[in-house]
């Protein structure tokens, strides 16, 4: 399978979801965001970071870059996207995702390894994972408050759109097992289409036993598998 | 413009500096010049009172690359892998901007790393404030954190271990040293020193703009009530820029193209270009209407001492300009040729084809003022409590009045907003004694820490500087790493004043001596005087940065309880040394008599017989036991892992409180499986170490025969609370 990673000035997870890419047997290239075409990818990945150093608006600015053209082309083709973090964030500046993401509720930058749950398994990027699935990853963001519309959020519910939720190690998701305040603890959501995910924990960061924990291998394995 | 005494004074220079100025010029300088000097000369840039000093300080041995001197210290760590690291102090700007000035403290570290062609790989941070109790403090405490974090997060390198402390004596003038770890390779390590005349003088980065003008020497002088109005003087700090400066750095030293690079730090295009030079031999020519500049009508005496963040000068070699032109075009980062190397040995600064100031470089460098201030030792203050009366304290509520007092409390509501896991290569992460950082793509590890005690240092500076190091040592020991060598950031008040000045020279005869018996120089450090504010000086608080190797990197260890069936060994004599101790302070306010004596003999034995048994496999889980005594580790073990621990009574005991609140030095505790226990007193009695089996793990219950029991849960809540609270 072959995926792409963009990288903005101000990326800074791109190096690590290469490896982590690399590792699950992708064949994987860097694409740099001034370039004008895709090479031929499965898989697009916006990495986190703090893309043009979240001026304006985290996100905003790579919304707007010359290579968010032909993601947005190859995505309507069906090309799966996955956005992490600042990924998530520059994936709803351009449209394809829908709600935005508001500063953490207590004003402070987060990172820790939080509980989320696994709400819909049956897509191309979760398939591996059980359903109601707890894993531990990790966060760290200063914007991963989702918000969205009424009628947006019925549609997620209705649709079954949204990919993981906030929880605690329990599985029981309330405002206690809430970091930042997202809408409904929610933590990362598909497109109508189902070949788009945002999420703001790193799945790459959980990799690696030595480092943390390999809950987030699955997310890739389900990618080459599909 | 004539030069009055006026001007001179704020310069921050001494009439007699002045007079010596003339004296070296051969006339009186202009104002262009006067400020170049001024840079040059102060405390943070010329060293001028502790340079004697500092050249004590042991920096050699088989694992050091580079000393101090460049701009950040680089140590072999096999496999033409090298690690270039360094601290630094952010202190006054801190304190008048807390998010901008700590931001750009970590800015200024990380550029001092990459700047040697090293990728930095960790961040790390000792900040102390004064009283929870100040009303400046929660403000500052809030503005520093999230400046430390900010800056690390943006710009993607983990944060991954510090300290964070409370203490009246830092009311007026906190402290943040910010301290950057890179990796490089052994064989692509770039230096400052200019080769060469007629080279390319190169200005790459951010504009200049009015930011910082005399910054250094604001850190040169003590405080007042006007410090407020030192705003302005203050640089405002871009992770963005300096990620892609970063970037664009590390891919022109792909090939040869750089003679010599030096980052713009304290001092600006001062210092960087003077310093080239000067450790060339050569003279310097700089073009000032070249240099890219953020405001209009910017005069010469303005860029050359703004401290505008997020440049770098680089000497270039002939023929490679274009491909470092296309590179850093691709960063969107301006780079314009400002300037060559001459052999005039000359700093010369034209503006518009007009020379407006030259002086010659060793002036500025080498013949900077050097002082032998005076200094005095120190009086010890006998302590004069009563023991009967502490003796007879209530255990339990003692032990929680220092596990819920601010310097003792868990410090996740701090570490819990830097990113510590970016970069991927992070085992080990804050909370614990050392944080471990693996190198990328290998199965080898570093081991970072950072300590102070400005408590022992303050009563007795000369024990209080071998116990940083030692501490320092014993922490890198507790992840079983090697220690390697240090860096240290030297905090201290006046020099003028003679007393200030004896805390310095004892604390560092205190330094040299740990770092001499335990072969871990010093490459590379700072010095921060003149923290204080109307005369009230900051405790003496070096900070000591250390940095050890792992180098088969198979099974990580830390403080945390593996089991619920380990045995418990305590490392190291304990003679119930009380004076000085945390118990003393948060339960009785009491802060005067003499820190634990340090013995070298039995700090390394014990160290090594440690290092030895981790290594080996035998250790489960290793603690070293500082601050807070035996109890205070022991509670840390089993709140970090959820496992109770149970102490027997000890059998020679002289007193539970001193027995298990006294500070004595070169201690661990190490948990052993059933098993291992044969072997591993087998191992310690032939390297004749002292040690007590004192107690075993088991569920939930953290307990002392006879002297308390509770629940493990009960004891991180009370852990837990304070930051929250606050």
């Amino acid at each position: 399978m072959n995926s792409s990673v963009i990288v903005f000035p101000g990326s800074n997870c791109d190096r690590d979801i290469a490896v982590a890419l690399e590792r699950m047997q992708f064949k994987n290239k860097m694409v740099w965001h001034k370039d004008t075409t895709l090479p031929k990818s499965d898989l697009i990945v916006i990495p986190g970071g703090f893309s043009y150093g979240d001026y304006l608006r985290s996100g905003a600015i790579a919304g707007k870059s010359l290579i968010v053209s032909e993601i947005i082309k190859a995505a309507n083709s069906g090309c799966l996207i996955l956005g992490i973090c600042n990924g998530f964030q520059i994936l709803t500046e351009t449209g394809l995702l829908k709600g935005t993401l508001l500063r953490n509720k207590n004003l402070k930058f987060i990172s820790k390894d939080v509980n989320i749950k696994v709400i819909n398994n049956e897509t191309k990027f979760t398939s591996k994972y059980n359903s109601n699935q707890i894993l531990k990853i990790n966060i760290a963001h200063n914007e991963g408050n989702y918000f969205t519309k009424e009628n947006h959020l019925e549609e997620l519910n209705k649709e079954n759109l949204i990919a993981f939720k906030y929880c605690d190690e329990k599985g029981v998701v309330n405002d206690r097992s809430n970091p930042n305040g997202a809408l409904k603890n929610i933590a990362g959501i598909f497109n109508a289409k189902k070949n788009i995910l945002g999420m703001m924990p790193h799945p790459e960061r959980m990799i690696d036993k030595m480092i943390s924990n390999t809950d987030g291998i699955n997310l890739f394995s389900s990618l080459i598998s599909k | 413009m004539k030069i009055t005494n006026k001007i001179i004074e704020k310069h921050g220079l001494k009439l007699e500096e002045f007079e010596n100025i003339k004296k070296l010029m051969k006339r009186d300088p202009n104002l262009l010049e006067l400020g170049v000097f001024s840079a040059m000369w102060n405390e943070h840039c010329s060293y001028k009172s502790s340079r004697i000093h500092l050249k004590k300080l042991p920096t050699k041995g088989k694992q050091v690359i580079q000393g101090p001197g460049e701009n950040a210290g680089v140590i072999d760590i096999g496999d033409n892998d090298a690690i270039v690291f360094k601290i630094e102090s952010h202190n006054h700007p801190s304190y008048i901007e807390p998010y901008q000035g700590a931001a750009t403290g970590v800015g200024g570290i990380l550029r001092d790393v990459f700047t040697m062609g090293a990728r930095p790989i960790a961040l790390l941070n000792s900040i102390h404030f004064g009283s929870p109790s100040h009303p400046k403090t929660k403000s500052l405490l809030n503005g520093v954190v999230s400046g430390i974090g900010g800056y690390g997060n943006c710009i993607g390198i983990p944060t991954v271990a510090g300290e964070t402390k409370f203490n009246e004596t830092y009311n007026e003038n906190i402290l943040v040293n910010a301290m950057a770890v890179g990796h490089a390779k052994k064989d692509k390590i770039f230096y400052s020193r200019a080769k060469g005349i007629n080279k390319s003088v190169v200005y790459v980065g951010s504009k200049t703009g009015r930011d910082g003008i005399h910054g250094a020497s604001m850190a040169s002088a003590e405080f007042d009530e006007n410090s407020e109005e030192k705003k302005p003087t203050v640089q405002v700090g871009d992770p963005f820029t300096e990620k892609l400066l970063l970037e664009a750095c590390l891919e022109l030293m792909k090939d040869d193209s750089i003679i010599a690079i030096q980052d713009m730090g304290a001092a600006g295009l001062t210092s960087s270009s003077v310093e080239m030079a000067s450790k060339g031999s050569l003279g310097i020519e700089l073009n000032l209407e070249k240099v890219p500049c953020r405001e209009e009508n910017m005069t010469p005496y303005e860029m050359m001492l703004s401290e505008s963040q997020e440049r770098m000068l680089i000497i270039l070699e002939d023929g490679k300009e274009e491909r470092a032109r296309k590179i850093f075009n691709k960063w969107d980062l301006d780079f314009v040729v400002i300037g060559k190397t001459t052999n005039t040995k000359n700093l010369t600064l034209k503006f518009h084809n007009k020379v407006v100031g030259e002086i010659q470089i060793d002036a500025l460098a080498t013949k900077a003022p050097v002082y032998k201030r005076k200094w005095v030792r120190k009086k010890i203050k006998k302590s004069k409590f009563d023991l009967r009366k502490i003796r007879n304290v209530k255990f339990e509520e003692a032990l929680i009045k220092v596990l819920s007092s601010p310097n003792h409390s868990n410090k996740t509501w701090v570490t819990n907003q830097y990113d510590q896991m970016v970069m991927g290569d992070t085992v080990q992460r804050s909370g614990s004694d050392a944080a471990i950082i693996r190198i990328h793509n290998k199965d080898k590890a570093i081991a970072v820490t950072v300590d102070s005690s400005a408590n022992y240092c303050n009563s007795q500076p000369k024990s209080g500087g071998k116990q940083i190091v030692c501490e320092n040592w014993r922490n890198l020991i507790s992840v079983g790493a090697k220690p390697l060598a240090i860096t240290n950031c030297l905090n201290f008040g006046n020099p003028e004043n003679e007393e200030i000045m004896g805390e310095f020279t004892e604390c560092l005869e205190g330094i040299k001596e740990a770092c001499e018996f335990l072969n871990y120089p010093v490459v590379s450090g700072n010095v921060s005087f003149y923290n204080g504010t109307n005369k009230k000086n900051i405790y003496p608080t070096p900070v000591i940065g250390g940095v050890g190797i792992i180098n088969k990197l198979s099974n990580p260890i830390s403080h945390k309880l593996k089991n619920d069936k380990s045995f418990l060994l305590l490392i190291g004599k304990t003679f119930g040394h009380i004076e000085q101790s945390c118990f003393l302070k948060e339960n009785f306010s009491i802060t005067d008599g003499s820190p634990p004596e340090i013995n070298f003999f039995n700090e390394k034995n014990n160290g090594e017989a440690v290092l030895n048994l981790i290594t080996l496999g035998l250790a489960n889980s290793v603690h070293d036991v500082s601050s807070g005594g035996l109890i205070v580790a022991l509670c840390e073990m089993a709140m970090s892992s959820n496992y109770g621990i149970k102490i027997e009574k000890p059998k020679k005991i002289r007193n539970p409180v001193e027995y298990f609140f006294g500070e004595d030095q070169g201690r661990y505790i190490v948990g052993i499986n059933n098993e291992n226990l044969t072997k591993v007193e087998k191992i310690l009695q032939k390297n004749d170490i002292y040690y007590e089996l004192i107690g075993f793990t088991q569920k939930k219950y953290f307990e002392i025969e006879g002297l308390m029991k509770s629940d493990v849960n009960d004891l991180f809540k009370i852990n837990n609370q304070w930051y929250n609270q606050y």
